[in-house]
């Protein structure tokens, strides 16, 4: 099926332009292409979560919200369920995907994982452009331990 | 068949509010703003009641002698509130349901527009079309 990897193809593409060596690279460059993925990432988190829960019923709690996101929203963009969502019930979360789609093509092991977290930053904006339309001011970070499986960590800072 | 439609954004400021009777304009706005108290009352109702998941559709927020008032909450907290005409006895909850149904569809369009910013006051066309079309019905 072509259209599960067009968005992978288009991901790269994204990653592989902001990267591009710049003629007059500045001591902020590196960070402003991460900025930027996550932006980008954000306003179309701000759209899936506006379109996606349409037809769902209101969200009652928090614990709706993040499963939301591991169930529909993953599913949505990746067409997988997230693995596993852990919590400490007082606002950080930690979901873990293990054969994260945009890292598979790259390598199974301990290779490239330097390379790896250009590559989640606009996952990372997603998750955040989303939940801040549902509700809740969050910050998310992302790990990769080894490539395929990564981790993202959220702090909720306040609903509002 | 509405005669005012508007769309509130979760901070409480409209993004889009128009009403049919070009004159009286104000006395509409009004209305709208004090229905968000009884938007947010049924929120919280539905917030401490049993039920498992809540419902968008808030129903008739409140009746005056000339209108109708109904609300509609989506889950990014963004509220629809749409004033009918209280002698249109003919329109049913069925069709106020699809009217809110409309109107969140395209107000998801408008999010999904690339060159709109979320928090702008809407201004697309196909938008303003939409809500014309259920205003017209009236005549």
């Amino acid at each position: 099926m072509a259209d599960t990897v067009l968005f992978e193809f288009l991901h790269t593409e994204m990653v592989a332009e902001l990267w591009a060596p710049d003629p007059d690279p500045g001591p902020g460059g590196q960070k402003t292409s991460l900025t930027v993925l996550e932006s980008m990432g954000f306003r179309v988190g701000q759209t899936l979560g506006e379109r996606l829960p349409q037809e769902t019923l209101g969200f009652r709690e928090e614990l709706d919200v993040l499963r939301f996101l591991c169930k529909d929203l993953w599913v949505a963009v990746f067409h997988k369920q997230m693995d596993s969502l852990r919590t400490n019930h007082q606002g950080t979360y930690v979901l873990q995907d293990n054969s994260f789609r945009l890292l598979i093509p790259m390598a199974s092991g301990l290779q490239y994982v330097e390379e790896a977290p250009k590559f989640l930053a606009f996952t990372c904006g997603l998750l955040c452009g989303t939940l801040h339309t549902l509700g809740f001011q969050s910050l998310v970070t992302a790990f990769v331990t080894a490539l395929p499986a990564c981790e993202c960590w959220r702090w909720c800072l306040h609903a509002h | 068949m509405a005669v005012c439609v508007a769309v509130i954004a979760k901070e409480n400021y409209p993004l889009y509010i128009r009403s049919t009777p070009m004159e009286n304009e104000l006395k509409f706005h009004y209305m709208v703003h004090t229905s968000l108290d009884v938007v947010d009352e049924k929120i919280s109702a539905m917030g401490k009641a049993l039920v498992d998941q809540r419902e968008l559709y808030l129903g008739l927020l409140y009746p005056t002698e000339d209108y109708k008032v109904y609300g509609y909450v989506t889950n990014s907290k963004v509220k629809f509130v749409m004033v009918v005409d209280s002698s249109n006895t003919a329109l049913r909850d069925n069709e106020i349901r699809s009217m809110f149904r409309k109107l969140h569809n395209s107000y998801t369009d408008v999010m999904c527009n690339p060159f709109y910013n979320p928090g702008d006051r809407i201004q697309s066309r196909a938008f303003d079309n939409m809500v014309t079309s259920m205003m017209i019905q009236v005549c």
